[in-house]
């Protein structure tokens, strides 16, 4: 179409108004093909509603309907027609119900096992790197990150055999370095947490140490220089130069463990078969929301539970926000 | 007498370092091996840490178990429709955001912002319903097309735009009689192709990876995308485990590459929330 317009992009900005105007050999061409021209009004609202219609048909839609579904009793095999309004019903069920809580103790257990090692071991780990020569923070830094990228599933499968009791290469190692009889890790409540929990850190642990890394670079180095000059320890500096600087990124990173935690799925869901496993000790409420619904078939009471949560997550995230908060407003 | 300690200190790190880097790619090693290794083999004392001579015969079996490469294909092919929608999708509007003034633009953006807070597991029943009523269930579209416009895809467009598209070139060309299309597509997207670049590698990975959202909707083995394939030949008894390895590994395989080529824009992508 309009030919005259590419040497502008070519050329760059000065050029810009001369090139459309003087140097193109075909004039603009007055309002053609009026039917293909989005007029400059409407063009944005035509360019961002992608977003808005697909959020309102797959994500404001199901979730109005699921607040509508937590108070009916259904089974989508039996239609539409099938759906029965029970009130608050299923909210009191999964108050009352043993394993939403277990569920949703495992969730937050297993969010802070693995979450809070993550946030200590990658601070020190960006302390670290960012001390290193370019080359080697890029390598170092691009082994730890790794696990980030690859998939759930594959490295699930992975750790499962990794974990197994009679041969796995961990109770091996285990056996071989400190001569700990073998560990049922898979089969046992405290030893599937601990699994689970170890996956967890080793995937997420590279991504915070990124995120820390990223903050570090932003600290003024005169900061230490300074610090230096007067005899402040290294121990001091990390804790009155390096700690605070660091503190907008932590919250970032501890709400982004805290809202990822909770929604802890893929690890214990392939490492106990989609089942829970034993006494149900890898059922986050993730896992149990799927079993509500696809296993026992109550879309009801899963619907019940998946805005319970929601509660959960949403209480919890403010609480991260206060806690930083209440730190700063004491610091300033 | 205070250099000793410390240099002794300095060789701790490294060596704490480097080994828990050790334990950050072993998983990786192991996979590789393990997918070289007969079932029997794998669960001996001591366990194999060298490759076997296996492969083939996994492979065997692995295409037997599973219509192994219809899996990877449509692996392939939804995260390459989703990969290419995205960027349709996060640069029309993320260029819109940053550059174009429009009435309610400030609140149209925070509710954008607002979507990325709800949590994955509230969209997973009543998605499903969705699906269903629009007869998705079992059908590719339903994994691609509901993210298609992610809202962290145009936020980081946006921010990128906002540094990289002069405004004074896009008044200029409009002076010139170009259209708001065509402002887009020959001024706008050439600029934005570094942003493109990582947006595209991010959502091909979390595609490729995506393991709910396939679990919801597929239905049939021949359709299943690769994570759901191989969680399909894991059994509590009987597992192919040689054959599970090479699966893992071959569905880990394309990210490595990636990863190798790209890490810095991998990784400064996935951040790139935090950072900005």
């Amino acid at each position: 179409m309009n030919e005259h317009v590419n040497p502008v992009a070519a050329a760059g900005l000065p050029s810009a108004r001369a090139a459309g105007t003087a140097g193109s050999p075909v004039p603009p061409q007055p309002v053609p093909r009026r039917r293909w021209r989005v007029s400059p009004r409407w063009a944005p609202y035509l360019f961002v509603a992608p977003f808005y219609l697909l959020f309102a048909v797959f994500g404001l839609f199901p979730l109005l309907f699921s607040l509508f579904l937590a108070f009916h009793s259904w089974e989508p095999t039996s239609g539409l027609a099938a759906m029965r309004w029970v009130g608050v019903e299923n909210f009191a069920f999964a108050l009352d119900d043993e394993w939403f809580w277990k569920a949703l103790g495992n969730t937050l257990w297993l969010a802070l096992a693995s979450g809070l090692p993550q946030h200590l071991v990658a601070l020190g780990l960006a302390v670290y790197l960012q001390g290193l020569r370019p080359r080697q923070r890029d390598l170092t830094s691009g082994a730890y990150f790794l696990p980030y990228i690859t998939s759930t599933v594959a490295v699930a499968i992975m750790f499962s055999s990794l974990f197994s009791t009679d041969f796995g290469l961990v109770n091996a190692l285990l056996g071989a370095i400190a001569g700990i009889a073998p560990i049922d890790w898979l089969g046992t409540p405290a030893g599937l947490q601990a699994a689970i929990t170890f996956i967890v850190f080793w995937r997420f642990v590279g991504f915070n140490t990124m995120l820390y890394l990223a903050a570090l670079q932003t600290i003024p180095a005169e900061l230490y220089e300074a610090a230096t000059l007067d005899g402040a320890s290294r121990w001091r500096q990390f804790l009155h130069i390096t700690l605070p600087g660091l503190r907008p990124m932590m919250y970032f990173g501890v709400t982004l463990s805290v809202i990822g935690g909770l929604q802890l799925f893929e690890e214990p869901f392939i490492l106990t078969g989609g089942r829970g496993g034993t006494d149900q000790a890898g059922m986050t409420a993730a896992v149990y929301l799927y079993r509500m619904a696809f296993d026992f078939n109550d879309f009801g009471g899963a619907s019940a539970m998946s805005w319970l949560l929601c509660g959960v997550v949403a209480l919890l995230t403010w609480t991260t926000n206060r806690a930083f908060a209440v730190r700063r407003a004491g610091r300033a | 007498m205070r250099p000793a300690p410390r240099a002794l200190g300095r060789l701790g790190a490294h060596a704490l370092v480097a080994a828990g880097a050790l334990v950050m790619l072993a998983p990786f090693y192991f996979m590789f091996v393990f997918a070289t290794q007969a079932r029997g083999d794998i669960f001996q004392l001591p366990p194999p840490l060298f490759f076997g001579a296996e492969l083939a015969g996994n492979f065997e079996i692995l295409t037997t178990r599973l219509p192994f490469w219809r899996n990877l294909g449509w692996s392939l092919y939804v995260a390459l429709a989703s990969t290419l929608l995205t960027l349709l999708f996060c640069s029309l509007a993320g260029y819109a955001f940053a550059l174009l003034e429009f009435r309610f633009k400030p609140a149209l953006f925070a509710l954008l912002m607002a979507t990325l807070l709800l949590p994955s597991f509230m969209g997973m029943i009543p998605s499903f319903l969705v699906m269903d009523a629009l007869g998705w269930i079992d059908q590719h579209r339903a994994l691609y097309v509901p993210g298609a416009a992610s809202a962290f895809g145009i936020f980081m467009v946006r921010q990128y735009a906002l540094g990289a598209v002069p405004r004074d070139l896009i008044e200029a060309a409009r002076l010139d009689g170009c259209g708001e299309f065509g402002i887009y597509w020959r001024i706008v997207l050439p600029l934005l192709q570094p942003v493109l670049g990582t947006l595209g590698l991010v959502t091909f990975i979390g595609s490729w990876n995506n393991f709910m959202a396939p679990l919801v909707v597929l239905r049939s083995a021949s359709n299943y995308t690769l994570p759901l394939a191989l969680r399909s030949l894991q059994s509590p008894v009987n597992t192919e485990w040689g054959a599970l390895m090479l699966g893992s590994a071959i569905a880990t395989l394309p990210l490595l590459v990636l990863y190798a080529l790209a890490s810095r824009r991998l990784i400064a992508g996935l951040t790139a929330g935090a950072v900005k």
